[in-house]
């Protein structure tokens, strides 16, 4: 039998593939030169050391994790980034080139617009579908999972993505609602019957429009990985390795939605947590998934309804943080670095979220209270953020440049600081995206 | 018992609070009696978000057991009773931004305490502001948005509100997300609020309520 890995050791696995990157032939990577690797190397390190809080790294590190923003700035709709792949990867490739943060995210965020529209995906709008051309896509909430599905989801959750909730946010994946109960192909006999469905026109159009979004996916991520690849030779590693969700947002964003989660907090509590609880295995499993494909440990894990002012301090640590937790333990214990986005204000919840393993997480913090974070949640933490979109939008690189100053000051000075911006943007003035850069690199050196 | 029914929905026992309505409708109550019984219990769930025991849970439980309420005593009514405000509130997420958690949690907060709303929705542009500012004739408008994109809205939706000749109509406050004093500036509102309770008490200085 071969030899379980430990945690620790499937986690330095994946570093140590992150420090000698392959091209797609499986070679070494052909640098462009030989101080391009040795900054590669360099930025991976000062990562990691910073979010294992072991030794403290050559300075802050600092990057950039914008939405739109690279394009928006490049003079280019969301539209365009969205459908011509080309041109979105190397917008986005010239970006990181040009601001010079110590790793990027890739150039995931506009997605394949064509596909969307090839599966007919009802849960977003994005520009020419709902929104304008110049806009971000956005989603559409609804109860795409009623009120009383809950024991669906609970007994069979994968089952219960495939045949039900798929065709209800893709107008084109209607076919799934007809599939056969697969565990029912068991034996000879009534293997037969259940293969009845794929020959039925629905089913076929089905895995006909499946077939064509799959071309369409591989076409932009030859596109964008490419990009991924190239901005490696010159020395930026990507450092995203995928995502999955807590839960509680999971049932709260895209399956019950805002008011059909709070409304099941005190109609349905039990079933709520049950199907918590299915999920986590999920949510572990898509997150590990991830890291191994992409060869990434960071795995991203938005957070947005636990955030202050959603839910009481008891709701909370009943509802949200308990299953949250179990995927963060979960995700370490398959060798994955857990990045939560503490989106909005996460004051109230510091306490409680602080109760995590020392330097096996990164928070991304965007307007919490960075003196409180750091005493709490940054003892056992790495924090990442937190420059506000309005002044990256409407500040002075001056302004910028104190902000970071004065982060690096307080929550910085003894290492566990990744300098970002705290939330997501699509608009914001050049010079000062800039300047959170040059701040950083100028102000973080450790001595 | 009215006072039964204001304590069932103020603690959030829903289904003792429709057996109670269904009760009070079958022996003869009057129909307005518990409508004020029911507004009694959503001024006390307001109370109870703004003091910070109650979140949007009991917000929105508290707001579905108002809209079944009102169905069950609809029928007994020839028209809902007027009810006294202090003024009004035209609200809407900004164009381009269709995000509306925040927006809805405001306009219930000013519902309850006592204003009446005019909710034009999401992605709402400068032009239907103007519009509703014009008909509604509102003392507050409030612009809500959660994305970056929404501070140059927001922008432009105080300039079309200034072009009409209406700005020195109302008090404009924005909010949501990302929005600070920063924003508010630029956008040149008047105030911006950190959460409901910020925009209801705002509202209430521009109205000259309590």
């Amino acid at each position: 039998m071969e030899k379980q890995l430990s945690p620790e050791e499937k986690l330095e696995a994946l570093w140590q593939g992150k420090l000698s990157p392959k091209d797609p032939g499986g070679n070494p990577l052909p640098f462009q030169s030989s101080e391009a690797e040795k900054a590669y190397k360099d930025r991976i390190l000062r990562f990691k050391d910073a979010i294992q809080m072991k030794k403290l790294p050559d300075r802050v590190p600092v990057t950039i994790f914008p939405s739109m923003f690279p394009w928006t700035n490049a003079g280019m709709t969301v539209q365009d980034a969205m459908y011509d792949y080309g041109k979105c990867a190397e917008v986005f490739q010239n970006f990181v080139l040009e601001f010079e943060p110590d790793v990027h995210w890739g150039a995931y965020a506009p997605g394949p617009g064509k596909l969307y529209e090839i599966l007919d995906y009802k849960l977003y709008s994005w520009p020419g579908h709902g929104v304008a051309p110049e806009h971000c896509y956005q989603c559409n909430e609804g109860e795409y999972m009623t009120a009383n599905e809950y024991d669906a989801l609970i007994q069979d959750p994968s089952g219960f993505f495939s045949h039900v909730y798929l065709p209800r946010v893709f107008g084109a994946l209607g076919g799934f609602q007809m599939l056969p109960f697969l565990p029912g192909i068991l034996e000879m006999y009534g293997v037969a019957l259940n293969f009845i469905p794929f020959g039925l026109p629905p089913v076929q159009a089905t895995y006909q429009a499946l077939f064509e979004a799959g071309a369409e996916a591989l076409q932009w991520i030859g596109a964008i990985g490419g990009a991924d690849g190239a901005l490696a030779t010159f020395g930026f590693p990507n450092i995203l390795g995928g995502f999955t969700k807590a839960p509680f947002d999971v049932i709260g964003d895209t399956l019950r939605g805002t008011k059909g989660i709070m409304l099941d907090i005190y109609r349905q509590p039990d079933k709520l947590i049950q199907a918590m609880e299915a999920l986590v295995p999920l949510m572990i499993g898509m997150g590990i998934a991830n890291a191994q494909q992409t060869g990434n440990p960071l795995i991203f894990v938005p957070l947005h309804k636990g955030a202050d002012g959603f839910l009481s301090d008891e709701q909370f640590k009943k509802f949200f943080w308990p299953t949250l937790k179990e995927v963060i333990l979960g995700l370490i214990e398959g060798g994955c670095v857990p990045l939560p986005a503490a989106e909005g204000f996460w004051n109230t919840r510091l306490q409680v979220i602080q109760d995590v393993p020392k330097g096996k997480t990164l928070w991304m913090i965007d307007q919490s209270d960075m003196a409180d974070a750091k005493k709490t949640l940054g003892k056992n933490a790495c924090l990442l953020g937190n420059v506000p979109s309005a002044m990256l939008h409407l500040g002075t690189p001056q302004e910028v440049r104190d902000y970071v100053k004065k982060l690096i000051g307080t929550v910085g000075k003894d290492g566990g600081l990744i300098v970002c911006n705290g939330a997501f943007f699509d608009h914001a003035k050049p010079k000062n995206v800039k300047a959170m850069v040059e701040a950083t690199k100028e102000y973080g050196v450790y001595k | 018992m009215s006072k039964k029914l204001v304590n069932a929905i103020a603690d959030m026992r829903e289904e003792e609070a429709l057996k109670l309505v269904r009760e009070m409708v079958e022996g003869g109550s009057k129909p307005v009696a518990i409508l004020d019984a029911a507004r009694e219990a959503m001024a006390i769930v307001g109370q109870r978000y703004d003091e910070g025991t109650y979140f949007l849970p009991e917000l929105m439980l508290a707001g579905e057991m108002m809209n079944q309420i009102t169905d069950i005593v609809k029928p007994e009514l020839a028209k809902l009773p007027e009810i006294k405000r202090h003024g009004k509130v035209v609200i809407g997420t900004v164009e381009g931004d269709i995000h509306d958690i925040g927006k809805n949690i405001v306009s219930f907060m000013l519902d309850v305490n006592g204003f009446e709303v005019l909710d034009l929705g999401v992605n709402v542009s400068p032009q239907k502001f103007v519009e509703a500012v014009r008909d509604f004739r509102p003392q507050v408008v409030g612009l809500s948005g959660f994305l970056t994109l929404a501070f140059d809205v927001m922008k432009e939706t105080v300039e079309a509100i200034k072009t009409a000749d209406l700005r020195d109509k109302v008090k404009i406050m924005i909010g949501g997300g990302q929005v600070s004093e920063e924003i508010r500036k630029y956008a040149g509102a008047d105030a911006y609020g950190k959460d409901a309770m910020a925009g209801v008490s705002l509202a209430q200085k521009w109205v000259g309520a309590k």
